[in-house]
């Protein structure tokens, strides 16, 4: 997907407010046409019907917000990308702003690869609606942490299977009462597949998710964990040409 | 702040795409209401996805807006799932735009394309709190006002919308909004002073300032209760296209939506005279948007949106004079906006169309469409719809050769005179074509679409009875039985639904009880087959003692009162009258546009006139003069001269 003769850019964004109803399709496709109302030069793939080289990281589900959400997008040329943000960020919906852009090695490996871990901040309620405090939840979740297993029922290709999650569970912290629930920080590997948070608070007992922010994802190199966005750097040009 | 979303929110999170319900598109507007201000609520009766390009909601919503007097939103019907999540809640139908409650505005603006949403309209009402009879309701209830092509038989929602505007919007709405805005600044007071004031209104039509009379089953009058009220209410036409470059800032919605595209509007009205077509007879005459214009409204609205995608809007794309001009400009100056494709919806059949299609679509050569509409070319001179059948295998021939695969042929069922032959001759259409295509590649496929005419009000056919649902069945299973085993697919429209929408399509007064019935038995989305069901049309229709073939099947006498004859798109009853005996005798009618005057009605009565660039029809096909303008052969098709009656029945 990434050619010698484009320019790749990673650029990290957020989905917050009403514009966490739309998919992942979606932002997508408002992503194409902001480079396109920016006029960015987006690059495009050869053959019958051409579509610009963007690609997207781990997918959000509907509703859940993000401030830590990434794309990589193939520019024609080289350019600045200190403008970029703030460019993107005019020509999205509100609630999708551009944090950040940095120019990215040719053929570096995919975010869908390179991604394995994810947090969120998750707000929890009662699956029936009732009331339930911080003790409850921090009691539901020390047991779950302390079982061998942990049985999450989740979604796949439209049915429901019942799979061990507890290897995908890294950590989590009950953080506190909120106004719609309780408060908790997941965090969650995504390899070798990702589990939403939803289905993970589901397991430890009887409890809904009202909120879910994800707030940041790591790639994971050599007992590092690093910000997408460092990862993978273009290396400055340098003129060296040997004659 | 009056904003509901605090409590939509949670609800979003229950149902099958949220987004159709979030608004914020690209070009929306959070605009500020005050006490001076009317404020209008844009109903589209059916989901997100089908009504937000409505390009004449999208058009008013600008209007309104730029004015000081008004402000605009939008709503569009909820899907059953939010419908649920709604009622239980106690949730009224909110705007989307400030998700304010659909009862805070002072009007409920409908936009009606389809009879079959009538019952989504009476829905949505409900949903807003308001009542919906018209007679029930109180001053502190929103106007509920419909605009579309729909109102023009306006009788079977007269007990339900306060006031139907007819034709083009953008000028009346003006003249409604300082009617409204007045009403409000004096507190809202009772509702017949105003309604009483807007049916003074050129274009405004208030069912409840005329009273019907009937004799048995058969309509007697329909007059004004009032002196000041008009005994016929005329249609509303801009004269000049380019005096209204909207939508300026079409908007770009987050989600999937049809006809996803920057949509230009290159002309408005058609004079090919196509008999059946209801379009082409209430938006006369031809208004074409100055080439410069159409230029600019795409350079620009590209830039605005980010779309990849344009299409010139208009009943006949290719009919626009210079289309070839415009076309290659516009394929030729994409400087900046990227890899931009152009479509011309409802194109011609003939070569020249297939050319242009060639010019625009140089890579996807996918699949192309031509609507012969009939099977026999005597059927086509019945219709008007003159395409020889050498002009559908020179343009099919020309598609194939060019890269096109797949031929798509609109036909409708059910037209007047129709015999087995005609129907049959669908059949050997489809397979020539199929033929054509074979000799040039082997992957050739060709789709027939077959729909069940329904006759509309203001059009020839007018006093034609439709085909029932059996008969319509027969002979869809007829042609289907003789493409069995061909390359040809047959697609075709339930003739339950083109029942229906005979009923509402020519219905009187007495059938909006109808549609109140099966809206209380749960009828919403009824253009969606999966929530429709016949029986709860005929189960309403006879418990209401209406005869559902009197309304549908039955043909009309010359002399009857017709339910929208107070109604006035400008044509001449005898006018029409008479193109329906020419379509009996199969003669066909040129396009005024390029030959003289025949007087339907239009132009005169309203003191318009054509606005179209070039005094010569375009080259390459003979559609609609029944002239071969290609070759200047002879022409093919008996043309009646028009004589002016000396006596016109009014």
């Amino acid at each position: 997907m990434r050619g010698d003769a484009g320019f790749p850019v990673r650029v990290r964004f957020t989905k917050r407010g009403k514009v966490r109803f739309i998919s992942h399709r979606d932002v997508a496709r408002a992503f194409e046409r902001a480079f396109r109302i920016e006029q960015l030069p987006l690059a495009f793939t050869q053959g019958f019907s051409p579509r610009p080289k963007v690609s997207f990281g781990l997918a959000l589900s509907v509703g859940y917000e993000s401030e830590a959400e990434y794309l990589d997008v193939e520019l024609e040329h080289e350019l600045h990308v200190d403008a970029l943000p703030a460019a993107l960020s005019a020509a999205l919906p509100e609630g999708i702003d551009v944090l950040a852009a940095a120019p990215l090695a040719d053929r570096a490996p995919a975010l869908q690869e390179s991604v394995t871990a994810v947090d969120y901040e998750v707000v929890v309620e009662h699956g029936d609606g009732g009331a339930l405090d911080v003790a409850d939840v921090r009691r539901l979740v020390d047991a779950a942490l302390a079982a061998e297993t942990l049985q999450a029922t989740r979604r796949r290709k439209g049915r429901d299977v019942v799979d061990d999650v507890r290897p995908l569970v890294r950590a989590v912290d009950v953080l506190g009462p909120d106004e719609h629930g309780v408060r908790l920080h997941l965090s969650l590997a995504t390899q070798p597949s990702s589990i939403r948070p939803g289905e993970v608070v589901a397991a430890f007992g009887d409890l809904t998710e009202t909120r879910v922010l994800r707030t940041r994802q790591w790639i994971e190199r050599g007992g590092a964990r690093l910000e997408p966005l460092e990862v993978d750097p273009r290396p400055r040009a340098i003129e060296v040409r040997a004659s | 702040m009056p904003s509901l979303w605090p409590r939509i929110e949670p609800l979003l999170a229950r149902v099958e795409k949220p987004a159709r319900y979030i608004g914020m598109e690209r070009g929306s507007l959070q605009p500020v209401h005050r006490h001076d201000r009317a404020a209008w609520l844009l109903v589209y009766p059916d989901t997100y996805e089908i009504g937000l390009p409505n390009q004449g909601l999208q058009i008013l919503y600008e209007i309104l807006n730029e004015r000081d007097d008004a402000v605009a939103e939008r709503s569009y019907a909820p899907w059953h799932d939010l419908e649920t999540e709604l009622r239980r809640a106690s949730v009224p139908l909110f705007s989307v735009d400030t998700h304010r409650s659909a009862s805070e505005f002072d009007v409920l603006a409908f936009n009606l394309s389809a009879e079959l949403v009538y019952t989504n309209l009476l829905n949505c009402l409900d949903l807003a709190g308001v009542p919906v009879r018209a007679d029930r309701r109180r001053p502190e209830h929103p106007l509920v006002i419909a605009g579309g092509h729909c109102t023009y038989n306006p009788e079977p929602l007269a007990d339900f919308v306060d006031a139907f505007v007819l034709g083009d919007g953008e000028e009346v709405v003006g003249e409604i909004t300082e009617v409204v805005a007045a009403w409000k600044r004096s507190g809202r007071t009772a509702r017949d002073g105003v309604l009483r004031e807007l049916a003074t209104i050129t274009g405004v039509y208030v069912p409840s300032m005329y009273d019907v009379a009937y004799d048995g089953p058969a309509l007697v009058s329909v007059t004004p209760r009032f002196p000041d009220v008009p005994e016929r209410v005329e249609k509303r036409t801009v004269a000049d296209l380019a005096e209204w470059p909207y939508p300026k800032n079409q908007l770009v919605p987050l989600v999937e939506v049809v006809h996803d595209r920057l949509n230009v509007e290159i002309f408005r009205g058609c004079t090919r005279g196509c008999r059946f077509c209801q379009a082409g007879m209430i938006t006369r005459p031809v208004r074409e948007r100055p080439a410069e214009q159409v230029r600019t409204m795409v350079r620009e609205g590209l830039r605005r949106t980010g779309y990849d995608e344009v299409a010139l809007t208009s009943l006949s794309s290719a009919d626009f004079s210079g289309i070839d001009d415009v076309v290659g400009d516009l394929v030729n100056d994409q400087d900046g906006c990227g890899n931009v494709s152009l479509s011309l919806p409802s194109l011609r059949v003939d070569a020249f169309t297939v050319g242009i299609a060639s010019e625009i679509q140089k890579v996807r050569r996918t699949g192309l469409t031509f609507a012969p509409e009939a099977g026999t070319w005597r059927l086509r001179q019945v219709i008007n719809k003159l395409i020889r059948e050498e002009d559908l295998y020179s343009a099919v021939d020309g598609a194939y050769s060019q890269g096109w695969r797949r031929v798509k042929l609109y036909f409708l069922v059910g037209l007047p005179t129709e015999t087995d032959e005609d129907t049959l001759g669908i059949a050997q259409l489809a397979s020539n074509v199929v033929e054509i295509g074979r000799g040039h590649t082997k992957q050739a496929s060709c789709t027939v679409s077959v729909g069940g005419f329904v006759p509309k009000p203001h059009t020839p056919f007018q006093w034609f009875g439709q085909n029932g649902v059996a008969e319509l069945g027969r002979k869809i299973s007829l042609l289907r039985g003789e493409l069995r085993g061909s390359r040809a697919q047959v697609r075709w429209h339930d003739p339950a639904a083109t029942f229906v929408e005979g009923i509402a399509s020519r219905g009187d007064r007495r059938v909006g009880a109808v549609i109140e019935r099966v809206w209380r038995a749960g009828g919403t989305f009824q253009e969606w087959s999966e929530h429709f069901e016949l029986s709860r049309w005929l189960d309403a229709m006879a418990a209401e003692g209406l005869d559902p073939d009197w309304y549908v099947t039955r043909h009309r006498h010359g002399d009857e009162v017709l339910p929208w004859d107070h109604i006035s798109a400008g044509l001449h009853r005898d006018f029409l009258w008479q193109d329906w005996q020419d379509a009996l005798k199969a003669h066909g009618l040129p396009d005024c546009r390029w030959t003289p005057c025949y007087d339907c009605g239009v132009c005169t009565d309203y003191a318009l006139e054509h606005v179209v660039a070039s005094p010569v029809p375009p080259a390459g096909g003979s559609q609609g003069t029944g002239q071969d303008l290609g070759t200047g052969h002879v022409v093919p098709v008996e043309l009646r001269p028009r004589v002016r009656e000396a006596a016109r029945a009014r």
